[in-house]
């Protein structure tokens, strides 16, 4: 079977291409080469939506930011991931910053973004967000800033791409590409696909597979952001604060998660090894200080996981979407900040290269654009959910007891479309472990369940894909290996 | 929705719950005991090293045989219980939610209510380590619950970070398993837990136990493959050039534990800084009705003292049933505890002007160990109300100490209560 169109990479952007083009009567497959998706680049993203003043005019990712932030109101609405416009302050410390926050303004409102303002009266500032330093002189608020999670909008892409007909290939790793006769053959370790179209979502790895096909002209740079989360209790932000930015990055942010947590980071650190999610002491320490200069006093005791995710940063510091010399092949590569932000907008940029190369987008009849909203235990009142545990007793089985998490919903993330097969697939998903104990009580209840349901045993169940397993094999099987030499016996 | 009125409604069925349930019972009120795993014991069931019953029934014991004891005296007194249910909400009013499987969601009104959650591990997070974030990093109790219960391994070779109990027993049981424990890392000078773990769970099995170290970074990307520990300061920074790479596939810690409290916290009451609700000298939280004991409270080191804790909050519950929710005191008067030189929490955080006259029951933990003390009370006028001699202290060994104040003279304004462990003056040293 020759595919239309075949898209690697299971990132945000790749799973928003997908469902983007599922609306159109296409044959379309997607690989991936992790267990699940959203486990690169998307997974340890700030998940803030930016307004878009901060990148430069030179930049595509300026304007592909601003549409894609629009584009977010009509997505959250059909896919009914978590998003809300909270709004963000870039905060300056000091006067001479103040023509800085001025300059973004006027650049901002003239290219179209809503409601810029500069503030400058400290007690309204620290009305809007009491958590701030006093040291702050002024801030430059963007009301329509807000904050998605970016795997939970990556899973509900995916999942209504699948309802739509898009194939996921989890597990298969682009290993070459053969381009000729106008078709391209795919090989992965555990199969060949062929398509006519390809388009190359890789993120970190983008640079590769274009080079697979002989096109060298750009090259990425993992990029890596360390940050720390901190527990719900320790304390509460109403806005995403931005220090003055950098010439690198938008700096380190202290910033609410749409689950209550908070977070501090990312630093950024320029690495050569595309796997180093690593934390160090260093970085850590560098977040934890760069936090407290826009909130003092952050407990680091509060502290319930660090983590690190990798930027994939291309030479030319812009997005890279284009149509190739080769015919059919797309690069959509070095999908940085505010990646997240466009993704909307990339994926239809994508859809009028498509079109350029002649292919026929001819909408289905039966596009469903809606992917209904995870039920969630904690949305219920007390009535429904004493109706919800009559009609399946699932929901009345507390696995996560930090995040009250049933068992219900945990199946449930098993057997979406594109569900969970790994432990941190159902904790991204539906969060058991994503509270103040990390999972020290319900690990073994989800690989339980996880083993259950997907029919594998104790053992096979993995963190997060090959060689990740949890267990490593039943308790005295050393006696059993003893007994075959007879040195033990019962 | 079903609903249930009960005397005294009690939340956890382990060790701390059982005891309590059982004194409210043989006093003649109605209990119901609440548990969320699916049968009754609490973490004491992964326990199945020995060491519990000397106090209380003086013989020892394995934690499951111990916890047993209980289970059975519960059962013969018919004392109900609802198993796999989740207590999702306390109400200020003593109304509690709760869902399990077969009956959906529960309301219970209760004229009183025991708190017996326990606690939880202290996680990765919550130190920090550095590194990446593969599979194959454990908390001890939960590395303790895959051996001892569903019967797994979760690696072969390990490191143990932290030397509290529930590390140096997993250190002991996984060498039983034919694992290899390369070294157990302690960021103190000193041991964490018991004395008695470290001989019979380290020395003896030749773990090298690695004191005024920690894991400063942790190795591989898919499953651990060794960690790096480094040599702490004082002030617990890590010491240049003293990084050492220890090959391993399992990381377990062993770094603390935290009481259990968020239900109490959205019930409103206040939470101390260790994490345990105030209580004042009856175990009473600052919701008049709500009483804690074992872990939820504080952290214990031994089962038999939580089982002691928990009698005393039972009584206290059923006291409040009987006499006191009845004719309802006015505005309490209270004495403040609070923690001085040397001393990390005390229990009570409160006390009752007009219990002075009782025994109290102090309990309370050091920073750090030292040797040749007393332990010291004094008001807030610096008048030393009560003195003790005392040869060693050490963090791992909670104290206990039964002071009657009215006895010592308190003065009867006394609005603060400071406790202190000092070193002992040259003078009380000779008389040694």
């Amino acid at each position: 079977m020759i595919y239309d169109v075949i898209i690697i990479g299971g990132g945000v952007t790749g799973c928003c291409i997908a469902r983007t083009l599922s609306k159109y009567d296409l044959n379309i497959c997607l690989l991936e080469k992790e267990a699940e998706v959203a486990s690169g680049t998307t997974k340890a993203n700030s998940g803030v939506i930016h307004a878009g003043y901060a990148a430069q005019r030179e930049y595509v990712k300026r304007y592909l930011c601003i549409k894609g932030n629009k584009l977010y109101t009509q997505a959250a609405k059909e896919l009914n991931f978590p998003f809300k416009r909270i709004g963000s302050f870039v905060v300056a410390l000091e006067d001479n910053q103040i023509e800085h926050l001025e300059e973004e303004r006027k650049k901002g409102t003239e290219d179209g973004i809503p409601g810029l303002e500069v503030i400058l009266d400290k007690k309204k500032i620290k009305e809007m967000e009491p958590n701030l330093t006093d040291e702050v002189v002024g801030v430059l608020h963007a009301p329509t800033a807000g904050l998605a999670s970016p795997y939970e909008l990556t899973f509900a892409l995916a999942e209504n791409a699948a309802m739509n007909g898009v194939k996921f290939f989890r597990n298969h790793e682009v290993v070459k590409i053969k381009h000729q006769d106008y078709i391209f053959n795919i090989r992965t370790y555990k199969g060949e696909f062929q398509t006519r179209n390809l388009i190359n979502a890789a993120g970190l790895y983008a640079e590769r597979i274009s080079r697979m096909l002989g096109l060298d002209y750009f090259s990425i740079m993992p990029r890596k952001g360390e940050y720390i989360l901190f527990d719900r209790n320790a304390f509460q932000l109403n806005k995403i604060l931005f220090p003055i930015p950098t010439k690198v990055s938008k700096g380190i942010l202290v910033c609410p998660t749409l689950h209550g947590n908070t977070f501090v980071g990312p630093n950024a650190q320029n690495l050569s090894d595309r796997e180093d999610v690593s934390t160090t002491t260093a970085g850590l320490k560098e977040i934890l200080e760069g936090g407290m200069k826009l909130v003092p006093g952050i407990p680091a005791r509060s502290s319930i996981r660090n983590f690190a995710g990798l930027r994939a940063v291309p030479d030319t510091y812009d997005f890279i979407i284009d149509n190739t010399d080769i015919y059919g092949f797309i690069n959509v590569a070095g999908i940085l900040s505010p990646g997240l932000t466009a993704t909307f907008a990339i994926a239809e940029k994508v859809v009028e290269f498509l079109e350029l190369l002649g292919v026929e987008l001819k909408v289905k009849d039966n596009y469903n654009p809606i992917r209904p909203k995870p039920e969630r235990f904690k949305d219920f009142t007390k009535d429904e959910l004493d109706q919800k545990i009559q009609e399946d007793p699932t929901w009345g089985r507390i696995i996560c007891r930090c995040e009250t998490i049933p068992e219900k919903e945990i199946i449930n993330a098993i057997h979406a479309p594109v569900g969970a097969n790994t432990v941190d697939g159902v904790k991204f998903r539906c969060r058991p472990g994503m509270g103040r104990c990390q999972g020290g009580f319900c690990r073994p209840r989800v690989i339980e369940i996880l083993s259950r349901e997907l029919n594998k045993s104790y053992e096979e169940i993995t963190k997060s894909g090959e060689d990740t397993n949890i267990i490593i094999a039943k308790t005295k099987d050393f006696l059993l290996k003893n007994e075959r030499g007879g040195a033990r016996g019962e | 929705m079903k609903k249930y009125e009960v005397d005294v409604a009690i939340i956890g069925g382990g060790s701390a719950g059982l005891a309590a349930a059982i004194v409210v019972k043989k006093a003649e009120l109605n209990a119901l005991i609440l548990e969320r795993d699916k049968e009754l014991g609490g973490i004491t069931l992964q326990c199945i090293h020995n060491g519990f019953g000397l106090h209380e029934f003086e013989e020892e014991l394995t934690g499951p045989e111990y916890v047993q004891r209980f289970i059975n005296q519960a059962k013969d007194l018919n004392i109900p219980y609802k198993l796999d249910t989740m207590v999702i909400e306390i109400t200020s009013e003593k109304i509690i939610y709760a869902v399990n499987k077969k009956e959906g969601l529960i309301e219970i009104k209760s004229k009183a209510i025991i708190l017996a959650m326990g606690c939880r591990e202290r996680t990765r997070g919550a130190i920090n380590i550095p590194g990446f974030r593969p599979a194959g990093i454990y908390t001890a109790g939960q590395a303790q619950r895959f051996v001892n219960i569903e019967g797994y391994l979760p690696g072969r070779t390990y490191v143990i970070l932290g030397s509290g109990d529930i590390g140096m027993i997993m250190a002991r049981r996984l060498t039983w398993e034919g694992c290899q424990v390369k070294a157990v890392v302690e960021i103190q000078p000193y041991v964490s837990g018991l004395i008695r773990n470290e001989v019979q769970c380290l020395e003896d099995y030749g773990i090298p136990l690695i004191t005024s170290y920690t894991v400063t970074k942790i190795h591989g990307k898919e499953r651990v493959q060794g960690v790096t520990i480094s040599k702490v300061d004082r002030n617990f920074d890590r010491v240049i050039g003293s990084d050492k790479f220890i090959e391993c596939d399992t990381l377990l810690l062993s770094v603390g534990l935290i009481p259990e409290n968020e239900l109490t916290r959205e019930a409103g009451a206040e939470i101390s800084h260790m994490g345990g609700p105030v209580v004042d000298n009856n175990l009473e939280t600052t919701i008049e009705g709500i009483f804690a004991c074992g872990n939820v409270l504080q952290v214990h080191d031994l089962a038999d003292l939580v089982t002691v804790e928990a009698k005393r909050a039972g009584l206290n519950a059923v006291e409040y049933v009987k006499e006191r929710s009845r004719k309802k005191i006015k505005e309490k008067e209270q004495i403040i505890c609070v923690p001085g030189e040397n001393v990390n929490y005390i229990k009570p955080d409160l006390i009752n002007r007009a219990d002075t006259t009782k025994d109290i029951i102090f309990t309370f933990r050091v920073k750090r160990p030292d040797r040749r003390l007393l332990i010291q009370f004094k008001d807030e006028n610096n008048k030393v109300i009560f003195k003790r001699k005392r040869r060693y202290v050490i963090p791992s060994e909670m104290i206990e100490l039964k002071i009657n104040l009215s006895e010592q003279q308190i003065d009867p304004e006394c609005k603060n209560l400071e406790v202190e462990v000092i070193p002992r003056p040259e003078v009380l040293i000779e008389e040694d």
